[in-house]
């Protein structure tokens, strides 16, 4: 029998306004196994627990009850001061009198009658508690970033500055991302490429950094501090450690129409090719989709000119197994297909082209050296209209769009305008908008001053469709505010397109049995007080794959993401929550059922002997659960068609027992 | 909300449309191969429907100039429909007897050689009882 302790506490007038404190204390003292029981004004003050502790040594209390606010709140408190009387820490149980009481009810009768059932519930339950033992797993102290745009980048770094090493596997040839191909930047109007590349080569050259480009994640097993990743690294036909970069292969490659995607598709490059000039790693690699020799066994001139020999037209993709301690996905965004968006014209005219398209066609590294020219015929555009949330906060009926605001393009259409109104001030610019959305430091002002001081024309309406005639782009569109219809004779309509997660991001999803939304943007454990964890331990988020952020936001997610990255590394083991499930295996009968639920992969089968009848032996498959990897959910025990599943802490058994003092 | 307002209720039930769901954006009013004919315009339908301001549309030539290509259904984002609730307001106005916008027997003067069969028809679905 327990000797148990009862501690009701008033929580100033939060419970007590609307909880009779008192009476409860007494009616739980009358409880079979409750040797004390008291009320007190706020149980997780200094005093509160000091009482406590007295009561634990005074009465020799073996479990303790305290009737509070929720478990969230005071579990842990409660708990290190039953941990310092020598009480396990599991023999301590809340029944929540605030959140599911005093702050819900208001007759004083039914509140107090309530919380007396609750209370009698958690004592219950305590009489069936058994002391539990958290366990301890070691960490491998190093950390794998999937993704190197700026936020795998600058989560990387970070974690490198605190001593631990990184890997970056990305999937394209280069890291850099997004922001790489970006020509200015708001709100300041830096060149993207100078405060990007500085980060790149930091990247590239800390020690504790190795960077798995044009790589990708294969599988991945394990748990928090003890991940086990296959890494694909892709064949570039050029051997890493021999290339330098020159270049010579690039230019003398007769493979001359590949179309170049760093550019957004709007010239071509070689078969072989590197994709900018501070690409890191600045090395070639081959398109076997393009490459003559790859496709025909004719050709070999790049071979033929690397001063290196470093072209090898046999490379092998390579699989490598690397152990981690903590994951970070940083996979970013794309801009949606604009193809769909037939009333705007992409697919009929080249002068409708998406605003990632348009940082090309104003980037002194783009296809026009920076010069603003349609892409039709190579002038100089005069009249240029901008569409606004093309694709997103679209209904959840709508096919073809995104349900949510992507929330960068109001401030970067707002620098489009203002950077070609700077540059040619000859040009009448045209922006078509819903709302226009520039909460943010300094962005407001940055979007008046795209009105105020450049005079880009801001109409509260929307663009009803596209036509190319004679040359020109026929714009119909609204101006809600004056009532009008608009027509507009552009010569470059500019689609600022919806972002979503890049395609791999679900699969990726699925291998790290991280969670995400309806739109494939990852999960984070808590939306306001745990921003950058995936709810499964161990999986970290950075950038834009959790959703729409600009840079400043992406750098101040990748720094927060590497902090508790960091946390977990710096331990030497890790201590697991002791409340996992646990299967017993002489009533397991192997169906499954529990692994398909397990939404965090903990739960494996093997076979075991086990003793038949008449000195036979028999081999069953049974369940076993990964300590370390099992959250406590309790998904398997419900599944479990044969009861064999129990969760430690919250067995079947002990949540019956307070099924039953609530209907007595 | 149309705040118990009969008629408004009546155009809401018989279109099927969910005024709350406009986020003002225009598309409709953009893309209306209309608008040049209609007093109101398709996002106007769809505030003063929601506003109750039933009478005004209905007395309003506007919904016989609709000419239901339901374009602005097709491109509005948030799905909110327009067109039909130009078509439920013409359709409580026709409904009331003799209010036809178009009577039968006046259509044989508007014959016209070019004119499709198919007009025909759908203008006596449109304009009549
Ligand atoms: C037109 C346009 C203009 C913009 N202008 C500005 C501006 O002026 N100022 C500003 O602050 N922000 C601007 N932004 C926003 C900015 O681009 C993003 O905030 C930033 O790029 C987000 O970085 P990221 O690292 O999260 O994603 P990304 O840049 O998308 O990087 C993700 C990286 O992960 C890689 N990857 C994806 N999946 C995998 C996988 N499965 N395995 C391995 N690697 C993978 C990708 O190849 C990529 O390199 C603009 C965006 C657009 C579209
Ligand atoms: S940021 Fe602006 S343009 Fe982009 S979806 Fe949101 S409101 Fe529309
Ligand atoms: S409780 Fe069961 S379902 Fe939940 S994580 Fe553990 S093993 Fe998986
Ligand atoms: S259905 Fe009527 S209101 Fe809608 S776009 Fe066509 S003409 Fe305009
Ligand atoms: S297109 Fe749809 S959301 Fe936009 S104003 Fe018209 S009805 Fe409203």
């Amino acid at each position: 029998m327990q000797r148990i302790g009862v501690f009701v506490c008033h929580c100033g007038t939060n419970i007590a306004g609307t909880v009779d404190v008192v009476a409860v204390a007494k009616a739980l003292g009358q409880e079979p196994g409750v040797v004390f029981s008291t009320e007190y004004q706020y149980m997780c003050s200094e005093s509160g627990q000091q009482l406590m502790r007295a009561a634990i040594r005074e009465h020799k209390l073996t479990g303790v009850v305290v009737c509070s606010c929720s478990p969230r709140m005071h579990e842990a408190t409660f708990r290190k001061a039953a941990a310092l009387e020598g009480v396990n820490p599991y023999m301590v149980e809340i029944a929540n009198i605030r959140e599911h009481v005093s702050w819900i009810h208001k007759d004083m009768a039914e509140a107090t009658e309530k919380a007396v059932i609750l209370g009698r519930a958690a004592i219950a339950k305590v009489h069936l508690n058994a002391p539990l033992q958290a366990g301890e797993s070691p960490v491998t102290k190093r950390a794998l970033v999937i993704g190197g745009g700026i936020a795998g980048i600058q989560t990387a770094l970070d974690i490198a500055e605190a001593g631990f090493e990184v890997d970056i596997v990305e999937k394209s040839p280069t890291i850099g991302g997004k922001m790489a191909q970006l020509d200015k930047t708001f709100p300041t109007l830096d060149c993207a490429a100078c405060i990007l590349t500085p980060k790149m080569v930091d990247a590239a050259q800390n020690e504790k950094i190795n960077i798995f480009a044009y790589s990708e994640l294969e599988s991945v097993k394990g748990y928090i501090g003890n991940f086990k990743a296959q890494i694909r690294r892709k064949a570039r036909f050029v051997d890493e450690t021999k290339c330098t970069g020159c270049g010579i292969c690039t230019e003398k490659c007769p493979q001359k129409k590949v179309p170049n995607e760093f550019n957004m598709g709007l010239d071509n490059r070689r078969a072989i090719y590197i994709p900018f000039a501070q690409a890191v790693p600045k090395v070639a690699t081959i398109d076997a989709n393009y490459c003559t020799m790859m496709k025909t066994g004719k050709c070999g001139i790049c071979s033929k000119v690397c001063g290196t020999g470093a072209i090898d037209y046999t490379q092998k993709d390579t699989v490598i197994e690397r152990e981690y301690g903590a994951i970070v996905v940083a996979t970013g965004f794309n801009p949606i297909d604009a193809k769909v968006y037939n009333e705007y014209g992409y697919m009929d005219s080249p002068d409708v082209v998406t605003s990632l398209e348009l940082e090309r066609l104003m980037n002194a590294a783009g296809p026009t050296n920076g010069t603003l020219l349609r892409p039709s015929d190579k002038t100089h555009p005069h009249t240029i209209v901008f569409v606004q949330c093309v694709g997103s906060r679209c209904d959840e009926t709508d096919e073809r769009g995104k349900p949510y605001c992507s929330k960068i393009c109001c401030m970067y259409t707002a620098k489009h305008a203002m950077l070609i109104r700077e540059k040619y001030p000859d040009t009448d610019v045209y922006v078509f908008y819903i709302d226009v959305r520039t909460p943010g430091k300094n962005f407001d002002e940055f979007y008046r001053r795209a009105v105020e001081q450049y005079g880009v024309h801001y109409i509260k309406g929307q663009v009803g469709k596209v036509v190319e005639q004679n040359g020109k782009l026929h714009v119909q569109a609204s101006d809600l505010l004056a009532n009008e219809q608009l027509h507009i004779d552009a010569d470059l309509v500019v689609l600022a397109t919806a972002i979503e997660p890049d395609k791999t991001a679900r699969s990726l999803g699925t291998m790290l049995t991280a969670s995400m939304d309806t739109n494939d943007f990852f999960t984070e454990a808590h939306p306001k007080l745990r921003p950058v964890e995936s709810p499964t331990a161990g999986i970290f988020l950075s950038g834009v794959c959790q959703g729409p952020k600009d840079i400043p936001e992406t750098v101040s997610q990748a720094s927060a993401c590497a902090a508790k990255v960091i946390g977990v590394l710096a331990k030497d083991k890790l201590t697991c929550n002791p409340c996992v499930a646990h299967s017993d295996e002489l009533l397991c009968n192997g169906c499954s059922s529990c692994e398909k639920v397990c939404p965090y992969g903990a739960i494996s089968y093997s076979d075991k002997e086990f003793r038949g009848p008449n000195r036979t032996t028999l081999i069953r498959r049974v369940a076993s659960v990964n300590p370390a990897v099992c959250q406590g959910c309790g998904a398997c025990t419900v599944a479990c068609p044969s009861g064999a599943m129990d969760l430690k802490g919250f067995s079947n058994k002990q949540i019956m027992a307070e099924v039953d003092a609530i209907c007595k | 909300m149309s705040h118990g307002n009969n008629a408004a209720e009546q155009v809401l039930r018989s279109s099927g449309v969910d005024v709350r769901k406009c986020m003002r954006c225009g598309k409709c009013t953009a893309t209306c191969p209309a608008f040049d004919e209609m007093e109101y315009h398709p996002h106007q339908f769809v505030y003063m429907v929601e506003k109750g301001e039933i009478d005004k549309l209905a007395a309003s030539p506007s919904i016989y100039k609709c000419l239901s290509c339901f374009a602005c259904v097709e491109r509005c984002p948030r799905g909110v429909e327009p067109a039909k609730l130009v078509e439920a307001v013409r359709l409580a106005v026709i409904r009331k007897q003799g209010m036809n916008h178009l009577a039968t027997d006046a259509i044989p003067a508007l014959l016209d050689e070019e004119m499709p069969q198919q007009a025909l028809v759908s203008a006596l679905r449109k304009y009549s009882k």
